[in-house]
C-alpha cells in the first residue's frame, strides 16, 4: 500500500528556492507566474493495514518540521 | 571540565570542536558515536558539532535529532547538563525540541562562508560570561541553512527572557531579528550558527571563540 506525503512550507514562510525557480521561469520568458513554492514529495510503501494515525505520527515526528512546514497525506490507489 | 563531542555520520566539525575543547580545557573530550544510547558519566558539557550530519537528508539536523544518542542528550539537558550546539548542532537541537524555532535555507539562497561580526546580547549565560554585554566579536559562519525562524510570539518571548545570546551585527542569512544564537529556558543549552571553535588561537585569524570555552570552563569547573 503506497502513500504519498507532500511537505510544503507554511504560508508566509519565506521560500528562497521557490523564488529562485520563479526567477528562472521568468528568465525563460514565461510570464504570468504569480508565485512559486517548492516542497517535497515523500513516497511511503507501507504494510497493508498501517493506520492513518501511524502515518500522521510519522509526519509529525520526522517527515515534516511543523514549526515551518505543513504536510498532506494522499493514499495512492493501485 | 569533562566534555563529550557527539559524532554523527557526515559531520565534519566534530574534530575541530574536540581540538578546541582539548586546547582550552586541557582535557580531551570523549567522542560519542550517534548510535550509542548512553553518555559517559560525569560530563560537564555535551557538544553537538557542525557539518551536515546524515548528509542533511530530509532537513538539516532532522535525522541526527532522532538518533539514539540524542535521546540521552535530551535527558541530560533536562537534568541541567550544559549542551552546546554549533551550526548543524544548532539545527539538531531545534529539531530535537531542545530549542524553539527552526533553521531554514538562507534568505539569499547562497552558502555563506566568511567571518561575521556578532553582538553579545546576553553576557550572563554560562556560555557568554567571558564577553561583555553588547560586545562585538568576530566569528566565522559556514552554512546554507542558518536562517532562524520562529513565530512572533516565540521571538518576543526569547527577547523578553534574555534568551537571545548572540545576534548578527549585519544581515547574514535572513534570520528573524538577526538571531545568531539562543539559549533554552533554563540557560543550560545554547545553539548558535557561527563557529567559535574556529577562532581559538591567533593562527586561526582570531581568538574570539576561545572565551566561550573559557567561560564554560569557569562556569562548569
Amino acid at each position: 500500500m503506497k502513500t504519498r506525503v507532500f511537505v510544503t512550507l507554511k504560508t508566509g514562510v519565506l521560500d528562497p528556492q521557490g523564488k529562485a525557480i520563479h526567477h528562472a521561469l521568468e528568465g525563460l520568458g514565461f510570464t504570468g507566474v504569480n508565485d512559486v513554492r517548492q516542497g517535497k514529495l515523500i513516497e511511503l510503501d507501507l504494510a497493508d493495514g498501517t493506520s492513518a494515525a501511524d502515518i500522521e505520527a510519522m509526519c509529525n515526528k520526522l517527515l515534516a518540521n511543523t514549526v515551518i512546514e505543513n504536510f498532506r497525506i494522499e493514499p495512492v490507489s493501485s | 571540565m569533562k566534555s563529550a563531542v557527539i559524532v554523527f555520520p557526515g559531520s565534519n566539525c566534530d574534530r575541530d570542536l574536540a581540538t578546541a575543547l582539548r586546547d582550552v580545557t586541557g582535557e580531551a573530550p570523549a567522542m560519542v558515536w550517534h548510535g550509542e544510547s548512553t553518555l559517559p558519566d560525569g560530563l560537564d558539557l555535551i557538544a553537538v558539532p557542525g557539518g551536515f550530519s546524515y548528509g542533511d537528508y530530509l532537513r538539516s539536523g532532522a535525522m541526527a535529532a532522532r538518533s539514539p544518542v540524542m535521546r540521552a542528550v535530551v535527558d541530560a539537558a533536562g537534568q541541567g547538563r550544559a549542551v552546546l550546539g554549533v551550526c548543524n548542532g544548532f539545527q539538531v537541537l531545534t529539531e530535537a525540541g531542545l530549542l524553539p524555532g527552526a533553521l531554514m535555507r538562507n534568505a539569499g539562497i547562497r552558502f555563506v562562508c566568511r567571518d561575521v561580526m556578532l553582538t553579545v546580547s546576553n553576557a550572563q549565560t554560562a556560555f557568554t560570561s567571558r564577553y561583555k554585554a553588547d560586545e562585538r566579536i568576530t566569528v566565522p559562519v559556514a552554512h546554507h541553512d542558518g536562517n532562524y525562524f520562529a513565530d512572533d510570539e516565540t521571538l518576543d518571548r526569547l527577547e523578553g527572557e534574555g534568551r537571545v545570546a548572540l545576534r548578527y551585527a549585519e544581515s547574514v542569512n535572513g534570520s528573524a531579528r538577526d538571531i545568531a544564537g539562543i539559549v533554552n529556558n533554563a540557560g543550560n543549552v545554547l545553539g548558535m550558527m557561527p563557529h567559535p571553535e574556529r577562532v581559538i588561537e591567533s593562527a586561526h585569524g582570531g581568538t574570539d571563540g576561545r572565551r566561550m570555552f573559557e567561560g564554560l570552563m569557569a562556569a562548569l569547573g
